[in-house]
């Protein structure tokens, strides 16, 4: 690959239709940081949380109420017990939403639509970017702080939480993405945040004799806790131990989202949408990695972020994810440990990390070096195809079939950034069916111009040769879309 | 009344181990790899074996679990101390007929509790995470080639992508249904020609043709539905030219909260996908394995909102039409609190490696030391026998 194809398509989302390739390359890149928008208008009139997470949930726990009675009178109880587990499917998903009231159905609809709308802005948004790497930033620190909607209720707030919680932060610091993100409304749903209460917490004092007569137990959920150091922060080898899991859990607990029953109504909103309950905090002082923490409100969690932010694993386990990302599949250590030093001196700022990335030899090797993931490899054909904005539905069913919707990764570590997760025979069939339907709706002319100016100097002669060869110009432009040159950056 | 049991029981099923199953012929021709299947179903996100197969003749569980109990008592008990999870009901049926077996605190070698770090070791077959590149299941694949002196067994994944358990040197293909319309045969022709000079490409390009001409129309569209899901693996497993090695991956296990109607579900899901799987299969049921098996269990006690965190032994499951069933074979580690690993989960008391290693060799008559060397390379335990009925 050419300089000039590398920062194309190594660091962005390619060329778009109508676009000259850039001059110098690594300028082109950094006129990027000033290029980008954290709030285009679209996005700025979706970021606001819903306020409707509480709301679903209160719906749901009175469905399952229902379910219940009607299993105990033996009707209905199969035909509802779908729609709470299975909002992400298919066919199942309609059935079981023709067997619900209106109210429930018309809930169910609406939190699906919000959904839809918010991954058609988010892209477009990339599509029509005139900064497709600091795009490409964004969606990768999303995937980092993984949320996903197969989780009902987290449908409202999935996009904002990247709309909200990432966009604005991508070239801002570190220690504040990760506030914002690992205590938005989404995340603390995701990862049941929102239901884990103190043990020793005033709610949980007053209530223990009521719900031990009744045979329940509340308290502690440690999986928030025990993500944000693996994932978000540290890294698996990062140094932790379970009492430390278990002291950042305890320093977690009354952050929540509000309008959920009990709790809720002692909620103080926070930034985000998000809410914190005095009554369910774990009173006391904690001891976190070797420090401790004052008792205190929503401040403690936040103060413990704050070095997690700071601390040298987490340098290490950021710069080995972002090398991974733009440098290949194993980078290179001296990238990994150009990232480390530059975070580590800025104290997270991630500006100067990205402008350190484009600076670095290792990134510019003539490669390629990465297999393109499914949603990368659809920007990248959307852009370049130059076809109409497509309806939110069909982005929504497009992404699904090419095997990589956001906001559903099937874990809280988001998808893979490797070619072994990507690379596979069904996978590439499936760039190939949409590819050929993505040619028929889009301007097919000058296909071996457009080819040479989105691969500059490095467009191989077997792809030229087929594209000269094509029956027509729609073809042509399939073909492109499915090259080689287009798989891999 | 509770039954103690010695910590050194091997417990067996009380019901008879098919006595119709001894009765088949054991046919010369299906000891060769050629006609003998094997099915790999990952549960990813840690399933809970104690929910899976509740120990309820363990006087520790009532404290543990409370009122999620109330889902066992009418459930099939596995000799007297073990009961199924009700949604197992085809499973359950495999038991009574001797088809099916239980391992019970059973883990990995793996004794941290990440997911992901936990399915990389369980996946890569390594003794650390990561240490190790390639899947076991495609070194078995690599291993069935050599000791049978012909080409590795056909393999697949039932997903878009290929899994890790099934990355490696062995060609593997992957299938799921699409509701993408297929693309044009000049166009598919064209970019044939196109990835020709490209090895990757290419490689990728033939497998999926292939899988794909033999799933024919399968009518589905994505691969949510659990029992159309297991018909589908089936088809794909059919005859000289269908995979003899195929995986699938059903997500969904990590259940932190109100752990009760979600993980019936998610078993649900797992027994509907099992029963179709197994009658799709139809006669070549007979020489067929079908494993299952999750990265780590979950915590024995209930947490403060109804469900469990991560953990360290839970359950395995072994189906077949040559399985030694009907029983549960566990070194029972006792859910007293002293007795629970890190004051906390289910101890582990066999190593999953030996069971999957001893499973496999039995069942593609391998040596059973030289399937364990390598497929869970360095490893000292011994693997597990008598899994295959003699």
């Amino acid at each position: 690959m050419s300089p000039v194809s590398i920062a194309l398509n190594r660091f962005g989302y390619g060329l778009a239709r109508g676009e000259q390739p850039p001059g110098d390359p690594q300028t082109y890149l950094l006129r990027q940081l000033d290029a980008y928008d954290p709030a285009p208008r679209t996005i700025a009139a979706r970021a606001g949380t819903r306020g409707k997470t509480g709301e679903m949930l209160e719906l749901l726990r009175s469905l399952r109420r229902e379910m219940q009675q009607a299993g105990k009178t033996g009707m209905g109880g199969t035909v509802m017990a779908g729609p709470m587990n299975d909002m992400a499917q298919d066919n199942p998903r309609a059935a079981a939403l023709a067997g619900l009231p209106p109210e429930y159905r018309a809930k169910f609809l609406e939190a699906r639509r919000v959904l839809i709308d918010d991954l058609a802005v988010r892209v477009n948004v990339a599509t029509a970017s005139p900064a497709p790497m600091v795009e490409r930033l964004v969606h990768f620190w999303s995937n980092h702080f993984s949320v996903s909607v197969g989780k009902p209720g987290t449908q409202f707030e999935a996009g904002p939480h990247e709309f909200a919680a990432i966009r604005p932060h991508v070239l801002g610091r570190f220690s504040d993405m990760l506030k914002a993100a690992a205590l938005h409304p989404a995340m603390l749903l995701y990862l049941d945040q929102f239901q884990s209460t103190g043990p020793g917490s005033p709610f949980q004092q007053r209530r223990g004799r009521r719900a031990a007569q009744a045979g329940r137990r509340g308290g502690l959920n440690e999986n928030l806790a025990r993500e944000i150091l693996e994932l978000h922060t540290l890294g698996v080898d990062g140094g932790y131990s379970q009492a430390d899991v278990t002291e950042l859990a305890r320093a977690l607990t009354g952050w929540t989202v509000p309008g959920i029953g009990r709790v809720g109504r002692f909620a103080e909103d926070q930034p985000n949408g998000a809410a914190f309950v005095a009554l369910a905090h774990e009173p006391g002082s904690r001891q976190i990695m070797g420090r401790r923490y004052a008792a205190g409100g929503p401040d403690q969690a936040l103060a413990v972020l704050d070095d997690l932010a700071a601390h040298p694993a987490t340098a290490r386990h950021i710069a080995s994810k972002l090398a991974r990302h733009f440098g290949g599949d194993t980078p290179p250590a001296s990238l990994v440990a150009r990232l480390e030093a530059d975070f580590l001196k800025t104290g997270g700022d991630l500006a100067s990390l990205t402008r350190t990335l484009i600076a670095a030899p290792e990134v510019w090797v003539p490669g390629p070096v990465k297999f393109r993931t499914p949603f990368e490899w659809f920007i990248a054909a959307a852009r370049l195809s130059g076809m109409d904005a497509l309806p939110p539905q069909r982005i929504a069913r497009v992404l699904n079939e090419l095997g990589q919707s956001p906001w559903r990764a099937p874990s809280p570590a988001g998808y893979d950034d490797i070619a072994a997760s990507w690379a596979a025979p069904d996978v590439l069939l499936r760039r190939v069916e949409l590819a050929e339907r993505m040619a028929q709706g889009a301007p097919a002319e000058d296909v071996l111009a457009r080819a040479e100016a989105a691969f500059p100097d490095a467009l191989s002669d077997t792809t030229r040769t087929m594209l000269k060869r094509a029956e027509s110009g729609r073809q042509a432009l399939a073909l492109l879309l499915v090259s080689p040159e287009m798989m891999r950056r | 009344m509770l039954t103690r049991l010695d910590r050194r029981t091997l417990l067996a099923g009380s019901l008879a181990l098919g006595a119709s199953g001894l009765a088949l012929p054991r046919i010369a021709l299906a000891q060769g790899q050629g006609t003998h299947n094997l099915l790999f179903v990952l549960l990813r996100g840690a399933a809970d074996g104690m929910a899976m197969l509740a120990p309820v003749g363990d006087p520790g569980l009532a404290a543990l679990r409370g009122a999620s109990l109330d889902d066992y008592a009418n459930a099939p008990r596995i000799g007297s101390f073990f009961a199924l999870h009700p949604a197992f009901a085809e499973v359950g049926k495999a038991v009574e007929a001797g088809e099916a077996l239980f391992v019970h605190a059973a883990a990995t070698a793996y004794r941290e509790r990440s997911h992901f770090d936990g399915q990389n070791l369980l996946e890569t077959g390594g003794t650390a995470p990561y240490a190790t590149r390639d899947g076991w299941l495609n070194r078995l694949a690599g291993l069935l080639g050599e000791a049978h002196k012909g080409e590795a067994p056909r393999a697949l994944a039932v997903a878009p992508s290929v899994p890790l358990a099934l990355r490696g040197a062995a060609p593997v293909s992957s299938y799921a249904p699409s509701a993408l319309p297929d693309a044009s045969e000049d166009f598919m022709a064209r970019v044939g020609a196109l990835y020709e000079a490209d090895s990757e490409l290419a490689g990728l390009w033939s497998r999926a043709l292939e899988t794909r001409a033999m799933a024919g129309d399968d009518g589905l569209r994505n691969l949510r539905d659990a029992s159309a899901n297991g018909a589908l693996i089936a088809s794909l497993m059919q005859g000289k030219r269908g995979a003899r090695i195929a995986m699938i991956e059903i997500d969904g296990w990590d259940t932190h909260a109100n752990q009760r109607g979600t993980f019936a579900r998610q078993a649900r899901g797992l027994d509907a996908l099992l029963a179709a799987y197994k009658s799709g299969m139809g006669e070549a049921w007979r020489n067929t394995m079908v494993l299952v098996a999750t990265e780590f269990g979950r915590t024995a006690r209930l947490n403060g909102t109804g469900g469990t965190d991560h953990g360290t032994a839970s359950a395995a499951m072994i189906l077949g039409g040559g399985v030694r069933g009907g029983r549960v074979i566990a070194d029972w580690p006792g859910l007293a609190a002293g007795q629970l690993y890190e004051g906390r989960d289910l101890a582990p008391t066999t190593a999953l490696e030996s069971v999957l290693a001893g499973a496999l060799a039995e069942h593609f008559s391998l040596d059973p030391a030289r399937a364990l060397g390598r497929l869970f390379p360095g490893r000292a335990a011994t693997p597990l026998a008598g899994i295959v009925r003699a």
